[in-house]
């Protein structure tokens, strides 16, 4: 199978022109998989590591702030709270820098299309200005590493990550038969095993009770955020076996934990909920049904080993069908028009912050997409009707109108650019347009307003 | 220099916004003047009104039977009567008191040698001034003045850009990001909106969002004032007024020559609501540069209104008119012997008429503008016909200048 390149840079890449030494064919895009991460090497984000320190000393520096009776050291405290968490904030940008760089750099577009659809498949939002580095974090800690191997692997790194722990509110559940549980009189949050079963594994609908749920909710209390990062803590841990979906857990530790998640990431429901996440995603919103059964059962067979299921994916006729059913995301949006003016990983990185903020993030936000902001742990729309509204259009066009002067210099041949952006999706109606336009800039303004160039 | 003034959306400072000479909010002024004597006292002020600015509106040939023929709807509003045959289009009255002076001439029937595709990009090439030699090498854009200033030397030049009429100074070497903040207000030229709705024509989903967007923000704009757009029309005269006059107080100084554009000319639709606006921007121009300028600097200063080409003598369908080809140019400032309309008209009869559509050109309108450096500033003919202006033949002197 030889897809058309401006498919692959479509619809599994970040846009047109393909980097070079971009695989144009399905094999050639796994073997690109199955290599190292050079890009989150090359491109490095926030690490719980560097930032847990300075956690942890804006936690110090506001208690002494709150605590204190002496005005001046809680004066000085709350100085040296506000300095943390300006560097927390520098650091979370680097995260965002990152991702636009590391998808306008990687030669396999696939791999970045790939960590974005896991991430938001596990979304996780900041819940404050402290925090706001941990969704990076996750992605490059517990998704990108786990992108090719066992689905099962990737859920285990995901569940437990702080990020997810602190947004799915994990670390406010306790058993309220554990020792901290009777001695602080707390209970459990069902918030993170509900989304578990819901949203990462099984999918709404299937079969599983709120007995289900809340069984699940005990079998996670333990899991924590403590000083040096993810633990489990027996003595918050609900004493007894769980029972979940006709299997008993028993043990108060780690293990049936992990053993439940590996058994959720083997259900036949997840296998289907995986593969018609990943078809929608990628494909259309009403996906071929003989695609997404292929996939779930390449899913189901390889016991849920990831590159099968890609690789099902990627060989299916259905997905190379010449349909344009998606609209680019903002990020996509984003990013496709940044390479089509040439702005290269580079430039990203070195571009000051509120540049970065005023000409990529705040106008993302304008078309809807706020910087991991996703509305619920559900992760961003996939309908094309939810980006393609007024007020979004009327910020891409914006966007597509302004910014690219601003951007590189001299600014590109409209014609040139449609060519470059578009390749064989350019139409008669955009190439009528372009040199009718009263000036450089809205010619490409138009190349990037076009449906041609926003579908997917 | 003036001083850096931050105002707006603009925080920080950008390179030579110079491909970016049409944004309705963003242009490029191009400065040229010496420290020595080389140009004189003599000023020159090129606008080019970018989109076609239709000649025949501009300069109505009311006395030629076939016009309200050609034109049933935009020829109804009473222009101003110049000499029995051709009237000014009615919005630019202000301009009568400088015409009466002869500090206001008209060329009819002028175009550049671009021919049949009717492309803006490369009309406007050909008229574009271009950039200094001041800014960075990559930012460097051909164009005329630019040419000059290659050629001449003693010349020094400044390029500055115009955000919202303000314009800055372009700095050395500045980094090639601003630092920016996009305006939600979606703003676009009239053109852009029927381009817009031509590549949306065929995709629901596009199509309905931005017409929404468009009427949103059509509406939002009219219900801040009573008058309806009255105050998106206020503030781009005003953003005239602020270019024009920060290009007034250069030329009261050592400038000679300052180059900028208008553009939103391209009016295929509604021409007479849109043209409207256009020539009353137009008029101010001329007006406040004579006033600010002074009587004295006024005196030696030649205004030339440049257009990349003109527009079909037919109205179409839609109440505008398409891309033509003869066009008309404006002149002013009292170192012209105006109140005359120049240029060989070729007549509105189908026969006279260049593909059976456009106004037959009968000069070029660079030769105008050429004559205008050589009067001046007495370049020499050759330099002008060669590296100024490439493959121009100037011809006779049509000499409009006092």
């Amino acid at each position: 199978m030889t897809p058309d390149p401006s498919t692959i840079a479509f619809r599994f890449g970040y846009g047109l022109p393909l980097p070079a030494g971009t695989a144009t064919t399905p094999k050639g895009m796994l073997d690109a998989l199955t290599a190292p991460d050079i890009m989150a090497i090359t491109y490095p984000g926030p690490s719980m590591d560097a930032m847990r320190p300075i956690m942890q000393a804006s936690d110090d520096a506001l208690k002494t702030s709150r605590r204190s009776q002496d005005e001046g050291e809680a004066q000085a405290a709350r100085t040296t709270y506000r300095a943390h968490l300006a560097t927390l904030q520098d650091m979370a940008l680097t995260g965002a820098t990152a991702t636009i760089a590391r998808a306008l750099h990687a030669p396999d577009g696939f791999r970045e299309r790939l960590a974005w659809f896991w991430a938001d498949h596990f979304t996780t939002v900041a819940t404050g200005r402290r925090d706001l580095g941990l969704p990076s974090a996750m992605l490059d800690e517990a998704i990108r590493p786990n992108l090719t191997g066992p689905f099962a692997n990737l859920l285990r790194a995901a569940i437990t990550h702080p990020a997810m722990l602190t947004y799915l509110d994990q670390t406010r559940s306790f058993g309220p038969n554990s020792r901290t549980g009777l001695k602080r009189k707390k209970g459990l949050n069902e918030n993170l095993a509900r989304e578990l079963l819901e949203l990462h594994t099984l999918g709404a609908g299937a079969a599983y009770t709120q007995d289900d749920v809340r069984q699940m909710a005990e079998l996670l209390t333990g899991l924590i955020v403590g000083k040096d990062g993810f633990r489990f803590d027996k003595r918050r841990a609900e004493p007894g076996a769980e029972s979940i979906l006709g299997v008993d857990y028993a043990g108060d530790t780690l293990t049936p934990v992990f053993q439940a998640l590996d058994d959720l990431a083997r259900r036949p429901d997840t296998a289907t909920h995986i593969a018609r996440k990943l078809a929608v995603h990628f494909v259309s919103g009403s996906p071929d049904p003989t695609l997404v059964t292929a996939v779930a059962q390449a899913f189901s067979n390889s016991g849920g080993d990831l590159m099968a299921t890609y690789a099902a994916l990627l060989n299916h006729p259905a997905t190379w069908s010449n349909t344009a059913a998606k609209a680019r995301q903002p990020i996509d949006f984003m990013i496709s028009s940044l390479r089509a003016l040439g702005m290269t990983g580079a430039r990203i990185i070195a571009m000051d912050a509120t540049t970065f903020r005023r000409l990529i993030l705040t106008p993302m936000a304008d078309m809807g997409q706020k910087w991991q902001s996703a509305p619920g742990p559900d992760g961003w729309a996939e309908a094309p009707t939810a980006w393609i509204t007024p007020q979004g259009m009327a910020a891409r066009i914006t966007w597509a109108m302004d910014a690219p002067e601003r951007l590189v210099q001299p600014t590109p041949d409209p014609g040139t650019l449609m060519q470059t952006a578009l390749g064989a999706r350019a139409t008669a109606a955009i190439a009528w347009a372009i040199p009718r336009s009263e000036s450089l800039r809205e010619g490409i303004g138009l190349v990037f307003s076009s449906p041609e160039f926003n579908r997917r | 220099m003036t001083t850096l003034n931050r105002r707006r959306f603009l925080h920080g400072l950008t390179t030579a916004a110079c491909s970016a000479a049409a944004h309705p909010m963003l242009s490029t002024v191009t400065f040229a003047g010496s420290d020595s004597a080389t140009l004189g006292d003599h000023r020159l002020v090129v606008v080019i009104l970018r989109g076609a600015m239709d000649g025949l509106d501009l300069v109505r040939p009311h006395g030629d039977a076939l016009y309200a023929g050609y034109r049933p709807t935009l020829s109804t509003s009473q222009g101003i009567d110049l000499n029995g045959y051709f009237s000014m289009n009615p919005d630019l009255s202000g301009l009568m008191p400088l015409w009466n002076k002869g500090e206001i001439a008209f060329a009819q029937a002028v175009s550049t040698p671009y021919r049949n595709q009717r492309s803006h990009f490369d009309g406007q090439d050909i008229l574009e001034a271009g950039t200094g030699l001041d800014v960075p090498d990559a930012a460097v854009r051909d164009g005329w003045l630019n040419r000059m200033l290659q050629t001449l030397p003693g010349l020094t030049s400044q390029t500055a850009y115009a955000v919202g009429g303000e314009a800055m100074p372009l700095l050395r070497g500045a980094a090639p990001v601003s630092d920016w903040m996009p305006d939600l207000t979606l703003d676009l030229s009239a053109q852009s909106r029927l381009l817009l709705d031509h590549i949306y024509h065929d995709d629901p989903l596009f199509r309905d969002a931005a017409a929404e967007a468009m009427l949103l923000t059509d509406s939002l704009s009219q219900t801040t004032d009573n008058m309806a757009g009255a105050v998106s029309d206020n503030r781009r005269l005003a953003d005239t007024d602020r270019l024009v006059d920060f290009a007034t107080e250069r030329l009261a100084g050592p400038t000679r020559i300052a180059a900028f554009s208008l553009s939103g000319w391209d009016t295929h639709k509604r021409q007479s609501g849109t043209i409207s606006l256009q020539m009353r921007k137009l008029e101010r121009v001329v007006t406040r540069l004579s006033t600010g300028l002074g009587p004295q600097v006024w005196g030696k200063t030649v205004v030339l209104a440049m257009t990349e080409f003109g527009r079909t003598v037919r109205e179409n369908g839609s109440l505008g008119t398409d891309h033509g080809t003869g066009g008309a140019m404006l002149m002013a400032g009292g170192a012209i012997r105006g109140g005359r309309v120049m240029g060989q008209w070729p007549g509105l009869a189908e026969a006279d008429l260049l593909d059976g559509r456009d106004l037959m050109p009968t000069s070029d309108v660079r030769a105008w503008a050429a004559w205008a450096m050589r009067g001046l500033y007495g370049m020499p003919r050759d330099v002008l016909e060669s590296a100024v202006f490439p493959g121009l033949q100037m011809g006779d002197d049509p000499g409009f200048l006092a």
